[in-house]
């Protein structure tokens, strides 16, 4: 029922969000209909770093507490993110060939945003590779820190560094600045997008502690058959 | 309206990423519910 509620309210943000961002926000006056994919683009972004954050939090504390439910949210929270940095990286592609006329190009914020991909898709490989939970835990734990340094990376590369992507908008300085109607338009798909990620979040962490329980008892039944074998040894001695 | 076609793919495929992230999960966990299902019965048999 929980559930359902934050299906609904989720589902009744991110319409509102969608309505907003194509008949609410004011046109952009260069670029016009294609600006309207920076508000998608800007909420994927943020919810990707939100992520990040929650699996770099839990990461630290499993080699902090060494408890299991820390590893099943870090690789939840580092699953969700990847599928929130696609969307981003997506949706920036997708504006970069009408906008500049090029798909892609290898500049600073493209460039670290990209690794941050890779990184975190090696992070799941990474897990894939690994048989023992606690070795698995330990090593993706670490994996997961590192990755994590590219993140505040990506953040800053379009104000360390000249690059092709827009200058920032927000938090720019003195000659950035977002028209007011479409900040407030930007902050509501911000929004909107926070319970999809948490509602994706929750199943993941349910199938990663699913995961657990079927490792748990296919080691209980191992366990199970070798007694019955030591006790059919026995008797047959 | 200019570059609409580029506006509406952006949108289809964020949200078919996200919806097929979510079938993803959910079949998964389906199969996981099966075999924890079987591992269950295997453990009772015994």
């Amino acid at each position: 029922m929980k559930r359902f509620g934050i299906t609904v309210a989720a589902a009744a943000l991110i319409f509102f969000a969608g309505y907003a961002a194509l008949f609410i926000a004011p046109d952009e006056s260069t670029m016009h209909a294609i600006q309207r994919v920076f508000y998608m683009h800007v909420a994927l972004w943020s919810a990707m770093y939100t992520a990040l954050t929650v699996a770099f939090v839990a990461n630290v504390a499993w080699l902090a507490t060494r408890q299991m439910k820390w590893d099943w949210l870090g690789v939840s929270a580092v699953e969700v993110g990847v599928v929130s940095c696609t969307g981003g990286l997506a949706t920036g592609v997708l504006w970069g060939k009408p906008a500049w006329g090029i798909w892609w190009t290898w500049d600073a914020r493209l460039t670290t945003a990209f690794l941050l991909w890779l990184l975190y898709i090696a992070y799941l490989l990474l897990r894939g590779l690994l048989e023992d939970p606690e070795r698995r835990a330990t090593l993706s734990a670490v994996f997961g820190i590192f990755a994590f340094l590219d993140a505040p990376l990506v953040y800053a590369s379009n104000r360390l560094w000249r690059t092709q992507h827009p200058a920032p908008v927000i938090f720019g300085g003195d000659n950035s600045g977002l028209d007011p109607t479409m900040g407030k338009v930007l902050v509501v798909c911000i929004f909107a997008l926070l319970p999809v990620m948490i509602l994706l979040l929750r199943d993941r962490y349910r199938l990663e502690r699913m995961r657990h329980e079927v490792e748990e008892l296919r080691l209980a039944a191992e366990a199970q058959a070798a007694d019955a074998n030591s006790v059919v040894t026995r008797s047959t001695e | 309206m200019k570059n609409f076609d580029f506006l509406f793919t952006a949108w289809m495929v964020v949200w078919a990423v996200f919806f097929v992230y979510e079938f993803s999960i959910a079949s998964r966990m389906g199969g996981l519910r099966e075999e924890i299902e079987r591992l269950k019965q295997q453990l009772r048999e015994r």
